[in-house]
């Protein structure tokens, strides 16, 4: 352990504050870990600061401006380890729905002034403009994920973090199927674990706010999902939803026939 | 010329700076700039089906995300012309008392205090006030614990959709809140006297006041909407009473009344036009307080909180007790093309949505106005009327009491940034 105490700074961008509260929900460990660590920049936690090198960055948000870019890029170079935070950091949250839109449609946009706003055309990971050392899923991300990097960070090892997909969560929570019990499309066999596969456990199907888990079969799953479809265009959006840029379910939504999308 | 500048904010949520410059003794210029970037939801709304929407709106807010689903699911319910069962509408004022009790914690102790207090962040706070914090923490626990019981997580919970809730929580998960909730009726009662004996800076504010009104319970869910200056509509009315516009220097619409004035929503008005409907515990502690209504200094909004933790811990004692899951969660939705709008009142005041749907359930039309959007012009006026005092102040002393003005709002920065319209995919 190094001497003097490593420090964080938590950042936030383009998002609705939740992955970084998931901080300051932390209240049965809050205390301890503002004195394991020097808590050197948190906007919406204190007023002090201390400026970089940082030893941790914690960043919430996806990069939406010019101006995020720049930002995204000092933080980068006043950092060791960058976390991205989230399912707008990794993913672009759910901000990134507008990448897919018409960018002609622009000069239709509906409002008074758009002169008045300086905005990118695309909500993006901050992996897509600087190198990040790890990211962390979900919307919101699971604090209990959030203390493990952490506290594994601290110690000089690798964090215990799931690769395999929610479906393992119901099965050890012993949560019937709803898919198959009850026909209900889900995304637990293709998103990572981590919420705790909540959504089933209440008896409807995962949306997949944690994100893809890797070499999935997520064509199949949209077969079986277009079947299921309970109104028309299902398949589509929930794949095209929360985490929908990610990659993997970006090309799975992307690879519906237009015919089983939305008809217009 | 003087200036104060804090080009960002902190201990609110989301991403602003401010901006006064002071000449002879008044305020010249006050700007509080949101830098936000906007994120377009009223955008990509648009062709969603109707029941994706409470997932979607939750992400407006971390802070509030039950306000936005709730807001969202009742103006839907409206649209298609549905009532939930009375259960599930008491399991939904459950949810809002969760909401509250961890949004008005965090605010009263950690983004608050620490400015009366002479602070820089709770932190700072805990290593003189150990117990404060502690309790402070144990409080915001509960209403997430709350959260959790019902919805699964405290940020965006999973459980509640349009037509009521996805399925009953478990009684006994329930139950077991209930040692914790008596306590904090009783951590709060003291929090409520606790906040009398702060040092807040003196400002009185002849304010508009905005909130929903229920005549048989505190206005959180349903109800009309009421104005102290008289003016009682409908929810299905409100923006016959209430605009929003577009100023250049903002990422966020402002609102005012159809007659060009700003209006305060929020904690106080919420006191001031609705503490007759406080449950017997929350009127003691109001009345103990010996406050005079209306509560009239934005600085105060503090105790209007600490007041109404009273409030949310009773009813939610209450809720927990009464509950007798029975039937369907959630009645059934028939489709149908329609319009409906909804409002709650979110920890820091009035929302409101309104939706068009199609005979499929895809959303054509939707507008959200956020509590935070409807006080910005307020907040600068306020800023305005103190100016004379702030010009009397050193430096340091002038930006941490317009910070402090600011905080009192509790401002969500990243609600009031969420509008603006897009065509969002169009589907072959």
């Amino acid at each position: 352990m190094p001497t003097s105490k490593p420090t964080v700074a938590v950042y936030k961008f383009s998002s609705c504050d939740g992955c970084q509260l998931s901080l300051l929900n932390m209240e049965d460990e809050l205390l301890d870990l503002a004195n394991a660590v020097e808590i050197a920049f948190f906007l919406e936690a204190t007023r002090a600061s201390k400026p970089g090198p940082y030893d941790i960055a914690l960043v919430e948000g996806s990069i939406t401006t010019e101006h995020e870019v720049e930002r995204i890029k000092e933080i980068r170079s006043q950092t060791k380890v960058l976390i991205a935070l989230g399912t707008c950091a990794t993913s672009g949250g759910v901000q990134a729905l507008r990448n897919f839109a018409d960018a002609d449609n622009y000069a239709s946009v509906v409002y008074d002034h758009p002169e008045y706003l300086h905005f990118l055309k695309t909500s993006k990971p901050m992996s897509d403009y600087v190198t990040v050392d790890m990211e962390l899923w979900g919307c919101p991300v699971n604090k209990a994920q959030v203390i493990e990097v952490i506290v594994s960070l601290l110690n000089n090892r690798k964090p215990n973090l799931p690769s395999y997909p929610v479906c393992l969560e119901c099965k050890r929570r012993g949560t019937i199927c709803v898919l198959v019990d009850k026909g209900i499309p889900c995304l637990g066999p293709v998103t990572v674990a981590g919420c705790g596969a909540l959504c089933p456990t209440y008896g409807r199907g995962c949306y997949g706010c944690f994100g893809p888990s890797r070499n999935m079969n997520f064509e199949s799953l949209s077969a079986i999902t277009q079947k299921l479809e309970r109104y028309p265009g299902e398949a589509f959006r929930l794949f095209r939803g929360i985490s929908g840029y990610a990659p993997d379910f970006r090309k799975t939504a992307d690879a519906i026939p237009s015919t089983s999308k939305e008809t217009k | 010329m003087k200036t104060i500048e804090v080009p960002a904010l902190a201990r609110v949520e989301g991403e602003g700076g401010l901006y006064i410059g002071l000449q002879d003794g008044k305020a010249v210029e006050i700007r509080l700039d949101i830098y936000e970037p906007p994120r377009f939801f009223e955008g990509f709304l648009l062709n969603r089906f109707l029941q994706e929407v409470p997932d979607i709106t939750a992400r407006i807010c971390g802070i509030c995300p039950v306000a936005y689903q709730m807001s969202s699911a009742f103006a839907l319910e409206n649209a298609l012309g549905i009532k939930v069962n009375p259960q599930a509408r008491a399991l939904r004022r459950l949810m809002y008392c969760g909401e509250y009790i961890e949004s008005h914690a965090l605010h009263i102790y950690m983004l608050q205090a620490p400015d009366l207090f002479g602070k820089e962040s709770a932190f700072e706070l805990a290593a003189i006030a150990p117990d404060v914090v502690k309790n402070a923490l144990r409080l915001k626990k509960i209403g997430n614990e709350i959260l959790k019981a019902i919805g699964g997580r405290s940020v965006h919970p999973v459980n509640v959709c349009v037509g009521g809730f996805y399925s009953w929580p478990d009684a006994r998960s329930l139950n077991d809140l209930l040692t914790e909730l008596e306590w904090g009726l009783q951590a709060s009662i003291d929090c409520a006297k606790w906040a009398m004996t702060l040092p807040y800076p003196e400002l009185e504010i002849n304010y508009e006041f905005v909130a929903l009104h229920h005549p048989d319970e505190y206005g959180v869910i349903e109800g009309e909407i009421w104005s102290s200056k008289g003016l009682k509509l409908a929810i299905s009315e409100y923006e016959t009473g209430y605009i929003e516009e577009h100023v250049s220097r903002s990422n966020a619409l402002h609102g005012h009344t159809i007659d060009g004035n700003t209006y305060l929503v929020g904690p106080l008005a919420r006191l001031n036009l609705n503490h007759e409907q406080l449950l017997p515990n929350a009127q003691k502690a109001l009345k103990d307080s010996k406050l005079k209504l209306p509560l009239i200094n934005p600085y105060k909004s503090l105790i209007a909180r600490a007041i109404e933790l009273v409030q949310f811990f009773e009813e939610a004692i209450q809720l927990v007790t009464d509950y007798k899951p029975e039937g369907p969660a959630h009645v059934e939705l028939n489709l149908k093309a329609g319009e409906g709008a909804g409002a709650t009142e979110a920890p820091r005041g009035l929302l409101y949505h309104r939706y068009k749907i199609d005979d499929r359930g895809l959303i054509q039309f939707a507008k959200i106005t956020p509590p935070t959007a409807q006080n910005l012009p307020r907040i600068e006026a306020d800023l305005m009327a103190m100016a004379p005092k702030l010009v009397k102040m050193s430096e340091d002393d002038a930006t941490r009491t317009a910070e402090h003005l600011v905080r009192a709002y509790d401002p969500c920065i990243s609600c009031a940034t969420h509008f603006l319209k897009l065509n969002v995919e169009e589907v072959r």
